[in-house]
């Protein structure tokens, strides 16, 4: 019977083992396919963005009697005759109705005609406007806040393991989780709004995090090379992703779960755009970090490091201990 | 073995989480029930206080800028909030949340919807106006009447002559006032809304700030862009706080000519019109009577000054000099409805995915999955009572962002105990005694969770620093919930599994424990195998020593895979010793 225990103990002691570093090649391959993919995604599906990007007025008429959307037209028409509306059914219930920007005075005028034709108050009519020059600043800033992140993050690694090596895979990897999710996401057709944008700011977090987990324990294994004699420089980062696979599963599994809980209800209710819109890019962003620190940063790793003459030494006393001990036997 | 020292540190440890948690509550009910706002209640609450878009309300943000479209500076736009404010409250609105944001953005949030009016007053450019003073009234709005009884002056009848018979000579003239003009005065409300600036070529009704007068003032004669600087200064003689000014050459010449006027006035007592009155967003911030004719433009205002006073008054000349005009960035209204829908989803959402994990903790940890789920509880309350304390102390309000932030830590949360659990495996796999497994897994796992979760605050606070409203709510959470996560981790999880491990349920590796050194694979090497391990402090390893001899007991004989397993890759424990 198979038990995640056993499984555990398999892996911890290198009797099962996946090879991450040996076939890196292959996983390299795929890596790029997957990035590449995901860049060519706008080219047949071009990305939506918000209108907190775009710019322009939002009107929300909750929960009215009745979901007729040339209600909505005409309001809006009546007010300004040539109005472009984009009407859409949201929540199941709930009436979102886009326009050009409208000047406050015919926002007041379309909130009034809204709330007239679909009988609801006029308090119960959300409306937003936003400027063009806010999406901007809002992408420039949330720019500038990932350039510095990477620039810490790549600092802070650098001092921790000792290494360059190490934070150059992990940002690497990161940047692998970064397209490949905003692909998925721009696949799914979703709109990239301001609470998508957090999502991703999270998947940095958490990608690193994942990673810095896993480097840890590769981190303890290599240190060890140095004494021993039993296993490459590639056999020792594959040994310590092996040993902390069960935990990214579990860690995966785990944070993914609250995630998924948020889009099922998003799915069910089709409420809370913000909280979809954030769950969504977390949801998949989580999958994809594990699937990177996995196979591309650690993978990654092992490849920058191997060329550095006192491993080569190492790595050849070691083929050569096993060939004598293979001799011997 | 109940009282060898890690038991007993690990109780000291609960005690001051206990103590920890109990001063925190007694800070927010020293809010609730002993300090109070400005108006009488309570000053902080049990519950978290909601943003905008859980509760329902306006928000509407507005760009700053100066006529040369320049940002403000710091001050102008710590000027520009508190002229905002004060409009704002002039509209009846009450509590609304006023802040800067990102170096020239100004957030407005208003519960409930905001009206065009107040809109558009929110929305007026703050002008700084020099004006002269023509007529004073107190502030009533009402008089005795024939009948003793205090009347309302009647609403100023359209029919009323409106523009002025003679044609007034200077902007002091008292031919500006006209009758209709007069009514206006006597009805005028200090207290009631005003739209925006009157035109510049017109007399203007303007209230003393406090609202202690009414004036009838001319035509605007300079606007504050004249004030080269304005500084809070004390008089040599007296010793009394003068305001003191400096103008540019055009503020000069124009200031010499009307305070030769004014002077004139003062010495043929035409009072008041030797007063002028500075105007800032139509209400007179000062109204001093001209002493002298001042043909240097550094004129000086003394009064019944303060230090504070004069101070706030340089500050209003100096940065209300310059005209600010207010951009609508984005507006939001959200119905109060929607707000608590979403906020239902959000908890919903919350409650789904902690059941969820709890079931996925207690399937893959067993009994151990109840730490996870203690872990998270303690975590709740913790984060829910500073949450509630940061409403009061530093205005937190939670919004959207900020419960998903909440929801998706939940997960990031449990992972720490992932860690740690994985690693107390591995320990026990090494053939490790459970409370030896405990200690030393602690050791490692700790190092671990501090690096990696340093990063995690450490995207938080770059998001937080770079981050708009929306962004921040979400950054705050998350990374409040992970410093309070390794709080937790060190003061709550280590203890109560040092604690755990001496049970006999989990320290004999009871099947449903979680820790059962048999399904994990343990090894038994005999005594000669164990060594001193080095890991962490070596006083540790040797205390957890004395519970390994019965551990080892219990363990079965070693099983062949690992042995083969050492074939391919060498023991594990050939490098364990020069580990770190």
């Amino acid at each position: 019977m198979f038990s995640m225990n056993e499984f555990g103990n398999n892996l911890y002691s290198g009797k099962t083992s996946f090879p991450f570093v040996a076939r890196r090649k292959l996983w390299f391959v795929i890596a790029i396919l997957l990035v590449v993919g995901s860049a060519l995604v706008p080219l047949f599906r071009p990305v939506q963005f918000s209108i907190e990007f775009t710019g322009g007025s939002q009107f929300m008429v909750v929960d009215p009697s009745s979901r007729n959307q040339s209600l909505a037209t005409e309001a809006v028409r009546s007010v300004v005759s040539d109005a472009t509306t984009k009407v859409v059914i949201v929540n199941d219930k709930d009436v979102r109705v886009q326009t050009d920007q409208m000047s406050p005075k015919d926002t007041q005028l379309v909130k009034a005609a809204l709330a007239d034709a679909f009988d609801v108050k006029a308090d119960e009519v959300a409306d937003s406007f936003i400027g063009p020059a806010w999406g901007a600043n809002v992408t420039r800033q949330s720019l500038w806040g990932l350039a510095i992140f990477l620039a810490l993050t790549f600092l802070i690694l650098g001092i921790y393991f000792r290494t360059w090596k190490m934070s150059a895979a992990s940002i690497i990897g990161l940047l692998d989780v970064l397209i490949i999710t905003v692909g998925i996401y721009a696949l799914a057709g979703f709109e990239i709004s301001p609470a998508a944008v957090i999502g991703f700011l999270t998947i940095l977090a958490y990608s690193l995090y994942d990673t810095t987990v896993v480097f840890d324990k590769v981190r303890e294994n290599t240190a060890e090379d140095v004494n021993q004699t039993t296993r490459t420089f590639g056999e020792s980062v594959n040994l310590a992703v092996n040993q902390t696979l069960i935990r990214s599963i579990n860690t995966s599994v785990v944070a993914a779960l609250p995630v998924g809980a948020i889009l099922f209800i998003g799915a069910l209710w089709f409420g809370a755009e913000t909280l979809t819109s954030i769950s969504l890019s977390i949801f998949v962003g989580i999958l994809v970090a594990t699937y990177s620190t996995l196979f591309v940063a650690a993978p990654l790793y092992a490849a920058f490091r191997e060329h550095e003459p006192a491993l080569i030494a190492h790595d050849k006393k070691v083929m050569e201990q096993r060939e004598r001990s293979a001799v011997n036997a | 073995m109940a009282s060898t020292s890690p038991t007993r540190h690990a109780w000291r440890v609960l005690l001051g989480l206990l103590i920890v948690t109990a001063v925190l509550f007694g800070i927010n009910s020293l809010g609730v029930y002993v300090f109070k706002t400005d108006a009488g209640k309570a000053a902080s609450a049990w519950a978290p206080e909601l943003a905008l878009d859980l509760q329902g309300g306006t928000q509407i943000i507005l760009e700053a800028a100066t006529p040369d479209g320049s940002a403000p500076s710091q001050e102008q736009l710590n000027q520009a909030v508190s002229i905002i404010r004060q409009r704002v409250d002039a509209s009846g609105v009450a509590e609304a949340d006023i802040t800067t944001e990102g170096g020239r953005n100004i957030v407005v949030q208003i519960p409930g919807p905001a009206d065009q009016q107040t809109r558009d007053r929110i929305q007026a450019s703050a002008k700084l106006e020099f004006r002269a003073v023509i007529q004073t009234a107190a502030p009533a709005t009402e008089f005795a009447g024939e009948d003793g009884k205090s009347t309302p002056y009647p609403t100023p009848d359209a029919s009323l002559q409106a523009t002025p018979t003679v044609k007034p000579t200077d902007d002091s003239d008292p031919n500006w006032v006209t009758p209709k003009l007069q009514a206006e005065l006597l009805a005028f409300d200090c207290n009631a809304e005003r739209d925006g600036n009157a035109p510049e070529d017109e007399p203007l009704i303007a209230c003393e700030s406090d609202g202690s007068a009414k004036y009838i003032l001319g035509p605007m004669e300079l606007d504050g862009t004249v004030i080269n600087d304005a500084t809070a200064g004390r008089e040599q003689q007296s010793g009394r706080w003068t305001v003191n000014l400096e103008m540019d050459a055009k503020g000069t010449k124009v200031f010499g000519e009307i305070s030769q006027r004014l002077n004139a006035n003062r010495l043929a007592n035409l009072s008041p019109r030797d007063q002028f009155a500075f105007v800032l967003d139509g209400k007179v911030i000062s109204a001093p009577v001209m002493q002298a004719a001042i043909l240097n433009g550094k004129p000086s205002i003394s009064g019944n000054f303060t230090q504070e006073s004069a101070k706030a008054l340089a500050d209003q000349l100096k940065y209300g000099a310059l005209p600010l005009s207010f951009t609508v960035q984005s507006s939001d209204t959200v119905s109060a409805t929607l707000g608590s829908q979403q906020l239902q989803y959000g908890l919903i959402a919350g409650l789904i995915g902690l059941a969820l994990v709890a079931l996925y903790s207690l399937i893959t940890y067993r009994a151990l999955g109840w730490v996870i789920m203690a872990s998270i509880a303690v975590m709740g309350v913790l984060t829910y009572i500073i949450i509630a304390i940061l409403a009061w102390r530093m205005g937190f309000r939670l919004s959207l962002a900020g419960v998903a932030g909440l929801i998706v830590s939940i997960g990031f949360t449990a992972d720490s105990f992932i860690v740690y659990f994985e690693r107390i495996r591995d320990e026990l796999r090494d053939g490790k005694s459970i409370t030896a497994s405990v200690e030393d897994g602690w050791g490692r796992a700790k190092r671990t969770i501090y690096i990696s979760k340093s990063i995690n605050v450490l995207a938080a606070v770059v998001l937080f620093i770079l981050a708009d409203a929306t962004v921040k709510g979400f950054a705050f959470t998350l990374g409040l919930t992970t410093l309070i996560d390794v709080f937790i981790f060190v003061i709550f999880t280590h203890p109560v599994m040092q604690l755990l491990a001496r049970t006999r349920f989990f320290g004999g590796g009871h099947k449903l424990s979680g820790l059962d050194p048999h399904s994990l694979g343990a090894v038994y090497r005999g005594r000669a195998q164990f060594r001193d391990v080095t890991v962490g402090s070596t006083g540790r390893a040797a205390r957890a020593k004395g519970a390994r001899g019965e551990a080892e007991k219990r363990q079965t004989i070693a099983e062949r895979k690992r042995a083969e397993s050492f074939a391919a890759y060498g023991s594990k424990d050939a490098g364990k010793d020069s580990d770190s």
